[in-house]
């Protein structure tokens, strides 16, 4: 590969390369350089994940776990390699605590249902965040109201990040289990999950952990980490929409009833009794999203190949920059000043709706979101009805923050 | 697809001033917008003389497009009764959603036909409408994205 001139103020973190390898980023918007800055929503997809997908669909595509033929034997080899994959990328001890799930929201709604609906009552609590993604609000909710249990949830400060002595106070003999954002989507806070973690197990409550914002910007070891339940999204990792994980904790998965029945799932069956699959099988009811799985272990491996603690420095200098860039605009806020952030920058401009924010910047060919992100609780917090996001991701430049920065601008002249 | 076309001075106009903007009460017909994709909200009340409307007040939070087409409908529709009303809403709804709509007798509300180059603003643009016609109706609480509220351009 040849040196390439243009180069990240990241030491040898070479963006120019990186951006080559995902084809979507030559193309034009409006005429303009597309400027992606929504990856916190879904992430573009290198050429190794859409060729491992295309490779996939065109040689070796037939059913799992049920023929005898080439096929389907190829086809098996390819989905459980990528859960293989998948299981060191996030250092489970075994491939069974590997589940694919449609996303985070299917793998925190098997939880709910299996392990919330399966075991809570009357005078149990389900301890969540301020901070959290409707995904990680709305199952606990359902369970709520299901079973007669209570939803608790620890807030925040005015920065956006979480209160832990409030947590910590919340934490109580009722709690039955723990279920948090590690990176909150709507700010980029990053949350303390290590004490979370320990202070929870101290009194034997589970976690879970929503890492659909994490995984792709930090090391996630879920044994270091101690988490008891693991969700993410294969899309925010630069793979497939529709391919999720949940790790779960073999112990606690092992007793835990299924929670969709079908093929796939059992051993054995007569209309008088059914005798379950082993783990993760007693998960994954019907066909899976085989090609999803294997382009996820495809952007794993793209991933590991740039290198996370890389991605991550990046992304670092990305924010700082950026972070900098807006806080120069008048009349722009900030929401969101958690001392920890991933690079995800929330903001509204004084005087200009984020929704026409949105439109401006697009026409500038830069694609943020706006709205409420999934947490309309947290917009209710800061008393605002939605932000503008830029969020930021392997391929972004110190030049797209600019680019972010020009078109702010433009949106002020447009209003003035 | 031009950015001048849907921000035309008009638009920022009736975005920084608004129109009738308030709430009347007493209100002998009154509903509410919402828009949960943006978060637009809007509160319309009305007086009514017989079938016609003597007075009208928004009020809410929303986008340049949203409230700009609240202000500008309000001063279209005082004094005008039902059957006119309707016959109004329907000019705009084909001037938001259709090319090469006439223009007619729409007066300032022609500034709205640069709406129809941004698909995603269209429901911006029509939520005040749906309002006016949910509270000319029975009152009540409209929102585009269906749901348990009734719904209104989301179900189109």
């Amino acid at each position: 590969m040849s040196a390439t001139p243009l180069r990240a103020a990241t030491g040898g973190y070479d963006v120019e390369r990186v951006r080559r390898d995902f084809p979507i980023l030559a193309r034009t918007v409006h005429g303009k350089p597309l400027t992606y800055l929504d990856s916190a929503a879904s992430a573009q997809r290198p050429l190794a994940v859409i060729r491992a997908v295309d490779d996939y669909e065109t040689r070796s595509h037939a059913n799992v776990h049920r023929g005898v033929h080439a096929l389907s034997q190829e086809a098996t080899a390819a989905f459980e390699g990528a859960r293989e994959r998948v299981r060191r990328f996030i250092n489970a001890r075994s491939s069974r605590e590997i589940i694919f799930t449609r996303g985070t929201t299917e793998a925190i709604n098997l939880v709910a249902h299996s392990f919330g609906r399966a075991r809570f009552g009357p005078g149990d609590e389900i301890l969540i965040t301020a901070l959290e993604h409707h995904a990680n609000i709305v199952p606990w909710q359902m369970v709520r109201d299901a079973t007669g249990c209570s939803l608790v949830v620890a807030p925040i400060d005015a920065s956006g990040e979480l209160l832990l002595p409030e947590f910590l106070r919340l934490l109580s003999p009722r709690t039955r289990l723990v279920a948090v954002a590690q990176v909150s989507n709507a700010l980029g806070t990053v949350l303390p999950v290590g004490p979370i973690i320990a202070a929870a197990h101290a009194r034997g409550v589970p976690v879970l952990v929503d890492g659909a914002q994490a995984v792709a910007h930090a090391r996630v070891d879920v044994q270091a980490l101690g988490a008891d339940f693991y969700a993410f999204s294969g899309h925010k990792l630069y793979g497939p929409t529709g391919i999720g994980v949940l790790f779960g904790r073999e112990e606690l998965l092992a007793d835990m009833p299924p929670w969709q029945g079908g093929g796939d799932m059992i051993l054995n069956v007569t209309f008088e009794r059914t005798t379950y699959n082993e783990l993760p099988y007693k998960f994954e009811a019907g066909t899976p999203n085989i090609s999803g799985a294997v382009g996820l272990g495809a952007a794993v491996d793209y991933v590991e190949s740039l290198g996370i603690e890389a991605i991550a420095a990046h992304e670092h200098a990305l924010l700082e920059a950026a972070t900098a860039a807006l806080a120069a605009i008048p009349g722009l806020t900030l929401i969101g000043t958690a001392r920890e952030k991933a690079a995800v920058i929330s903001f509204v401009m004084q005087g200009i709706h984020p929704h026409d924010l949105g439109t401006i910047l697009d026409a500038e060919g830069v694609a943020v979101r706006t709205g409420h992100h999934c947490a309309q609780p947290v917009m209710d917090f800061f008393g605002i009805p939605a932000t503008a996001r830029a969020s930021f991701a392997c391929y972004n430049t110190l030049a797209e923050v600019q680019q972010l920065a020009a078109a702010l601008r433009r949106a002020q002249e447009v209003f003035a | 697809m031009e950015l001048k076309d849907l921000y035309r001075d008009v638009i920022l106009d009736h975005n920084r001033h608004p129109r009738n903007f308030g709430r009347l009460d007493p209100a002998d017909a009154a509903a509410d917008g919402h828009n949960p994709l943006c978060g637009d909200r809007l509160h319309l009340s009305l007086r009514l003389s017989g079938d016609t409307i003597t007075d009208i007040r928004f009020e809410g939070k929303g986008c340049a497009i949203s409230t700009a087409s609240a202000s500008l409908m309000s001063e279209a529709v005082k004094g005008r009764g039902r059957a006119a009303v309707q016959a109004l809403f329907e000019q705009v709804h084909a001037l938001l959603t259709q090319p090469d709509a006439p223009v007619g007798s729409l007066g300032k509300l022609a500034a709205l036909s640069g709406v129809r180059e941004f698909p995603s603003r269209v429901k911006c643009a029509s939520l005040c409408w749906h309002t006016l016609n949910a509270a000319l109706a029975q009152g009540g609480t409209i929102s585009t994205e269906g749901g348990n509220e009734a719904s209104a351009e989301g179900a189109r």
